[in-house]
């Protein structure tokens, strides 16, 4: 017996699977062997972790003098690159949260490994962060908890400190997110271990879970309330992030539209991230059958619409600039297209506006080698957009005596490549000892959407037409 | 006659069997307590009998704490205790600072109500790290199905194994 589905919905799970071979195919990476492509990019990964935290202990040994900030231009790669990363994390709650409430079926082959970046993506954001501070020792002070020197507090009228409480909860909230939705899948494995070992580590990683009615009815309702709270979570936290821009007084920063456009680019810059990271991973652990062209073509439909939405949100803030008749807010659009940083500004501009408007073709949204092209593309341009807002808003101050060029010093280049260390090694140890995709939360679409099921109800219909 | 056993348990292979299984066996008076899946199943909660969970009346509760304890924090931190003048805006009264103060609220108000629905998840369903499972087949975390029955001192134990495997088990433990 089938759940009756339309048959224009999709087929999501290809190969004529049973359930049984769900089970393997999700098991095989964690119960084999690594392949030479894994070590390869583990090796590359660590030794790139490694110049992280070479170039992360000469910055604080020795200070921000190591960086190239001037007096001028406070913030540049290390803000940059905060952005740029925790924006990607979004994608994996847009994924599981507001998927979810949408009840979009075709998030559950993504959900697990883009929740997972999300977690990643939110640890190196958190490292720039603190990176920043220029005594990390005392990060600390950022919580409110009376101090030894005073009675003073963290002021809660400043968006810098809404943002440690948007951070923070945003990243324990995902991890517990993730995490509860694990339990299940760690079970799975658990009940096939063949060792000894591996019996005690996911007996221990499954908390014990066995999946009784009881526990599945807590599981699904605390799975939609979760999601519930994580929608609005992580709309609020993109938004509070633009706000330590949007309500200082620097002329292109001091805008309103700066909160949607920025949770629009985070959602663009994580899809991104996404189709990079699926699109080596269903080839490297052959998840083909569950991470399908359909999907591949439901998330660039997400990556052009969002680019359209980032593409408005740049002539806006041109418009707007000319419309308020302000010359400092025109000046600092000028100086962004023709200025000495119009290279950054087109390098973003045609990453982010104008090539994703071949994803209208359906041809290229199911093309892979063109995605991951794409993919590439789009991250390159979103962290080009969030230069350009920091650093070309702040090079050319109100006196012109003080204005100035901004250049990366190796450390800061360092921190950057390095930071890529820092998601990808645990990433991949992920791939490796995680299941890869919720395959409790997939078989729950496995009677109506596997391609044996499809097919034998598009052939009952045919029998139905013919019998009259 | 059989020795009467404290549980005995059918296995099935498919969830549209078990579901009519668990909605007939109980119809018949057979105590169907629990059923061991590998993924939920739409449905089972009413056949089962389940009441509703109260996991997100939990959820919401800890949700208005985080509310209070927050705005309790803000008001205590930023207005009574220390007032600041920023940039010739005082903080004077906790009415005036509100929309300053919106951000730390929501973000502690989720923060509450997700963790604090999380550990009662954990608590509740008793699982924790280092619990051991009960396992009855292995299979029911792959592709089988699993119902446990609980087999009462006046019943005919035999008559029952016969039940769940007529209503489409495919093996009876236990």
């Amino acid at each position: 017996m089938s759940i009756v589905e339309s048959d224009l919905r999709p087929v999501l799970i290809t190969g004529d699977k049973t359930m049984h071979q769900i089970t393997e195919d999700i098991c095989r990476p964690i119960e084999g062997k690594a392949n030479k492509y894994w070590w390869m990019a583990f090796i590359v990964a660590s030794a790139a972790l490694t110049w992280w935290v070479i170039c992360l202990s000469y910055t604080i040994g020795v200070g921000l003098g190591t960086w190239g900030e001037n007096k001028t231009v406070g913030w540049a790669w290390d803000i940059t690159n905060f952005v740029w990363w925790v924006g990607i994390g979004h994608a994996g709650t847009l994924i599981s949260a507001i998927l979810l409430l949408f009840r979009q079926k075709w998030r559950l082959s993504i959900n697990r490994s883009a929740e997972a970046m999300t977690i990643f993506a939110v640890i190196c954001a958190a490292s720039f962060i603190v990176s920043h501070m220029g005594r990390p020792w005392v990060a600390y002070w950022s919580f409110p908890f009376a101090n030894q020197f005073g009675s003073l507090w963290v002021n809660f009228n400043s968006p810098l400190i809404w943002d440690v409480f948007a951070i923070s909860t945003y990243f324990t909230v995902s991890l517990v997110f993730w995490y509860s939705g694990l339990l299940p899948d760690f079970a799975v494995v658990r009940d096939r271990a063949k060792t000894k070992s591996m019996k005690f580590w996911y007996t221990l990683l499954s908390f014990g879970w066995s999946g009784t009615a009881k526990n599945w009815q807590r599981f699904e309702e605390m799975s939609l309330v979760l999601a519930g709270l994580s929608a609005p979570l992580v709309l609020s936290v993109h938004s509070v992030v633009s706000m330590d821009f949007a309500t200082s007084i620097v002329p292109g920063w001091h805008t309103t539209i700066f909160p949607p456009y920025f949770v629009a680019g985070a959602i663009f810059s994580g899809f991104a991230m996404v189709q990079t990271l699926l699109i080596i991973t269903r080839k490297v652990l052959g998840m083909e059958d569950y991470i399908t062209l359909y999907h591949i073509d439901m998330m660039n439909r997400i990556i052009v619409l969002t680019g359209s939405i980032v593409g408005i949100a740049y002539m806006s803030e041109f418009f707007i600039a000319w419309y308020s008749g302000v010359e400092y807010e025109s000046y600092a659009f000028i100086n962004r297209a023709t200025g000495p940083y119009w290279w950054a500004y087109w390098s973003m501009m045609t990453c982010n506006v104008i090539s994703p408007q071949l994803f209208w073709s359906q041809k290229l949204r199911r093309n892979v080698t063109f995605t991951f092209f794409m993919s590439i593309i789009v991250n390159i341009g979103m962290w080009f957009e969030r230069f350009v807002i920091i650093v070309t808003s702040l090079h050319r101050d109100y006196v012109p005596s003080s204005w100035v060029m901004y250049h990366p010093t190796w450390v800061e280049m360092g921190l950057f490549i390095g930071s890529l260390g820092l998601f990808f090694v645990p990433f991949l140890l992920f791939t490796r000892f995680f299941p890869v995709i919720a395959m409790s939360e997939l078989k729950t679409i496995f009677h109506s959407s596997t391609s044996q099921v499809k097919r034998q109800q598009k052939e009952d219909k045919k029998g139905e037409l013919i019998n009259g | 006659m059989d020795s009467p056993k404290r549980f005995v348990y059918g296995i099935y292979n498919d969830e549209h069997t078990l579901l009519h299984a668990v909605e007939h066996l109980r119809h018949e008076g057979i105590d169907v307590k629990d059923v061991v899946s590998p993924y939920p199943i739409h449905g089972m909660d009413d056949a089962l009998g389940l009441i509703p969970t109260r996991i997100s009346i939990a959820s919401f509760m800890f949700g208005i704490t985080g509310t209070s304890l927050a705005l309790l924090m803000l008001w205590y931190m930023n207005i009574h205790d220390w007032p600041m003048d920023i940039g010739g805006k005082p903080s004077f009264a906790l009415f005036k600072n509100i929309p300053d103060f919106i951000p730390v609220t929501f973000e502690s108000t989720v923060l509450l109500a997700a963790h604090g629905m999380v550990i009662t998840f954990l608590l509740r369903c008793k699982i924790l790290p280092g619990v051991e499972p009960e396992v009855i087949d292995p299979r029911s975390t792959d592709d089988h199905f699993v119902m446990k029955v609980r087999v009462w001192e006046d019943e005919n134990e035999s008559n029952v194994r016969a039940m769940i495997s007529k209503s489409g088990a495919i093996e009876v433990k236990g």
